[in-house]
């Protein structure tokens, strides 16, 4: 091969797996990722059963409730609107009534959100930033979240 | 007053590196020895104060002196001594002074043990080096001064937080942070050889050890950073594609890619400019994950208090030795043209596709870290971008890369022909090829992709060893184990190095047959996972230094026969209203048996039980490769100050 053709072939493995990752990353972009909800937002949006979102909020005093078989169900609320939550599973070690929580899942025809992923705070005075904001939006914040102490995930 | 001596260090060590970044640099250029004979002092003075002034800190924590405002926030009495040492880094100003602390050392080991590099080379290397100390030491001394006093002094301190309370903790963030930190020095050292206009097989050369230390420390620091998170936090995960995790692994994929880019240059003198590149883009990668982390525009357990001010300041560091770095690039890449030829299929060209793969990865994550920032600043919405991204996008990018890897290992310089590498591999693709038509056949093809990727670990694996015993067998018969011990030991660190990822990637590929089991169990109660059985014997109270812990007590046994107890606990802080899981575990072979506990109802707990098949191999997996690379650091002809370098008859030169 003479020195142009070489150059030609790792240019044009160079640019195929340029656009391979860039076509990998737009597809992923499209419908890998998930949005971030307050109630309110849900009740305005209309939100269709089945689609994956974060629901973000305070969870709502005395509203937890358990059934057998580690069935949890408790009310995230941002003031103005409430959902109930259903999961399955163990709660994290700092889900607390009163406090922000940030759910994954998607909403049930009856209105209710099935979440298979519960994250809470990792740090007694922090507040996930969505949910500070979703609470802002609200006007029901009255604390005031240093900047960097928001967070959704233990980690 | 051991506050105030501190203090005054910090602000020595900041005159000291401005002194460093000028003078040195200034001989550099004019070519005057007795200026450039200051960078020697410089580097070691800056490093000696900067460890007063670490010491100071740590004293002052030891000594548990609340007066001392960061020691008031992160630390308490009846915290054990060992989290009052790690504590000192368990916040953003102590983390800042160690970052500052490693950065100044591996200044001082080039002043000390580069006394075979050019002269002039190594001015520059230091006078860059010393401007990174110097930007940093005034972010501290402006915004993040560790020694601030608070009056009166509180009677006892806040507690550091209690997920930070764990021996792991004590370990991984200096080991992640001398990978981290120490690509700024390779960073360095290709801004040093930007600004004299020399760069060579010889720059090459030069820089392999150090890049070889931050790769091997950085590998350690993620691997531990993960094992830390499966075990703390209960969830059993290994990865979660945080934010964080992604910063720390971006410079490691541009850190691997420079590994490999930099053999082709050192041997070839070839792919010049983008073993630069990579030099330039790694540190900026990992300024760019210092910013995200400490700026607070990331949400986080390691993003600690901070201010927007913080922020805005290590922007601007980042924006200045990035943009300062890609102007010289600008300056004298187009002196750096030409290299040697090579023909698409040979080691380099292996080489050239890894270093594709490896950046297109980058890239993936990349995207995926800062997208949902860019957005939220853009839009206003607020998206997760989580695993199911990664996966699509990442995985499906690094499978052709570890496929390829076994090819590569075996391929000739210059021009390398595949037919006798795939005879070579037989062994190597039909284990791997068996493994994954028998998991496919078990599974009744459930679980294809996991089938794919025990498939490829295994064929990685056996393929990346086997590269030994083909190169040993060369040769007369009888002689093959001294030709087994005498192969370079770059050769042995390779094939470790890539039996790791194999490893690795078989370990990931197993976490698909996962079991896991959800339970409320009262004492008596029995559940089986993965064939074990558990017996849970009851809860009880147990008291800790700084904290009150709930146990649970559980037996575990197979065919009955008892294997172990295991005690999976949680517990709540003094001082801080909140709790922390202590997960059980037992090791069965490769695999792990894993409890956690959630709350308690009366005498019955709720249990999160795993069997875990093969997980150790993910950080088995690690540990080779950071092994790997201490042998590859051995090696004669890549020590430190290895003397003449040019008369090794192992070590074909560049063909020109």
């Amino acid at each position: 091969m003479t020195r142009k053709q070489r150059r030609i072939t790792l240019i044009a493995s160079a640019g195929a797996i340029l656009a391979l990752a860039v076509a990998l990353i737009l597809t992923a972009l499209k419908d890998r990722i998930v949005f971030f909800r307050s109630p309110t937002e849900v009740q305005q949006m209309a939100i269709k059963p089945g689609q994956r979102f974060r629901l973000g909020g305070l969870v709502e005093n005395a509203s937890v409730e358990r059934a057998v078989g580690q069935r949890i169900s408790f009310r995230v609320t941002d003031g103005n609107a409430s959902i109930t939550v259903r999961h399955v599973g163990i709660l994290p070690d700092l889900f607390r009534e009163g406090q922000g929580v940030v759910c994954e899942g998607v909403l049930h025809a009856d209105g209710s959100f099935l979440a298979d992923t519960v994250l809470a705070k990792h740090d007694e005075n922090y507040m996930p930033r969505e949910v500070s904001d979703a609470l802002k939006k609200q006007g029901h914040w009255q604390g005031e979240a240093k900047p960097g102490e928001a967070g959704g995930k233990p980690k | 007053m051991i506050a105030e001596l501190g203090h005054f260090a910090l602000v020595l060590a900041l005159a000291c590196s401005a002194i460093g970044t000028v003078l040195p640099l200034w001989g550099a250029v004019r070519e005057d020895r007795a200026l450039m004979a200051t960078a020697r002092p410089a580097a070691l003075a800056q490093f000696v104060l900067l460890a007063l002034a670490f010491a100071a800190l740590t004293a002052v924590y030891v000594q548990s002196d609340f007066s001392v405002l960061n020691v008031y926030e992160n630390s308490h009495t009846d915290q054990p001594l060992i989290y009052r040492f790690s504590g000192v880094w368990g916040n953003h100003e102590g983390s800042i002074l160690l970052w500052v602390l490693i950065l100044a050392l591996f200044g001082a080991c080039v002043a000390l043990f580069g006394r075979h590099m050019p002269e002039a080379l190594r001015a520059a290397t230091i006078a860059v080096q010393s401007s990174i100390a110097f930007a940093f030491l005034l972010f501290i001394a402006l915004t993040s001064n560790p020694f601030l006093r608070v009056f009166p002094a509180p009677a006892e301190g806040r507690s550091l937080n209690p997920i930070l309370q764990d021996p792991g903790l004590a370990i991984h963030p200096p080991l992640l942070y001398l990978g981290y930190v120490g690509y700024s020095i390779v960073f360095s050292f290709a801004a040093g050889a930007l600004i004299l206009g020399r760069i060579d097989a010889a720059w090459a050369r030069v820089v392999r050890p150090w890049n070889l230390i931050a790769w091997t420390t950085l590998t350690a620091g993620i691997a531990m950073g993960s094992y830390w998170a499966y075990y703390e936090l209960g969830w059993g995960g290994f990865w979660f594609w945080d934010p964080v995790e992604n910063a720390s692994l971006m410079p490691w994929l541009t850190g691997t890619a420079l590994l490999h880019s930099a053999i082709v240059m050192e041997r070839r003198e070839a792919l010049k400019v983008w073993t630069i590149l990579l030099a330039v883009l790694t540190f900026s990668l990992s300024l760019l994950g210092t910013f995200l982390v400490r700026s607070g525009v990331l949400t986080s357990v390691h993003a600690f208090a901070s201010d927007p001010a913080r922020g805005v300041f290590i922007l601007l560091i980042l924006c200045l030795f990035i943009g300062g770095a890609f102007a010289l690039f600008a300056w004298r890449g187009p002196a750096l043209a030409g290299g040697a030829l090579f023909s698409p299929v040979s080691r380099e060209g292996s080489l050239v596709l890894n270093n594709l793969f490896l950046s297109a990865a980058c890239v993936a994550v990349l995207t995926g870290t800062l997208y949902p920032l860019a957005l939220e600043a853009v839009t206003g919405d607020k998206i997760s971008v989580g695993p199911p991204f990664f996966n699509a996008t990442f995985l499906p990018l690094c499978a052709p890369l570890v496929l390829a890897m076994p090819f590569g290992q075996q391929l000739a310089w210059k021009r390398g022909d595949l037919l006798p590498v795939a005879q070579r591999l037989f062994v190597a693709i039909l284990v791997g090829a068996g493994m994954f038509v028998a998991v496919l056949a078990i599974t009744r093809t459930s679980e294809a992709v996991a089938a794919f990727g025990l498939g490829v670990g295994m064929f990685v694996t056996v393929g990346a060893l086997d590269d030994l015993r083909v190169r040993a067998s060369r040769g007369a018969a009888g002689t093959w184990m001294r030709r087994f011990v005498g192969l370079p030991k770059s050769v042995h660190a390779t094939a470790i190095a890539h039996a790791g990822v194999g490893l690795m990637t078989i370990g990931i590929a197993a976490t698909a047959f996962h079991e896991e089991k959800i339970a409320t169990m009262a004492p008596g109660d029995k559940a089986i996972i993965g064939g074990y059985e558990l017996v849970f014997e009851g809860l009880r109270k147990q008291p800790g230094p700084n904290f009150a812990s709930t146990v649970g007590r559980f037996v575990v046994s197979k065919d009955g026969v008892a294997l172990a107890v295991l005690e999976p606990g949680k517990r709540t802080y003094v001082g801080r209203t909140m709790q922390t899981s202590e997960t059980g575990r037992l090791t069965r072979g490769l695999g792990q048996i894993y409890l956690a506990i959630g709350d308690a109802h009366g005498a019955s707990v709720d249990v999160r039980a795993y069997w875990k098949p093969w997980v150790l191999l993910i950080w088995l997996g690690p540990l080779a490769m950071t092994i790997a690379g201490l042998i590859s650091l051995m090696d004669r002809r890549l020590r430190v100050a290895a003397p003449s370098r040019r008369k090794l008859p192992a070590m074909p030169e560049a063909a020109e």
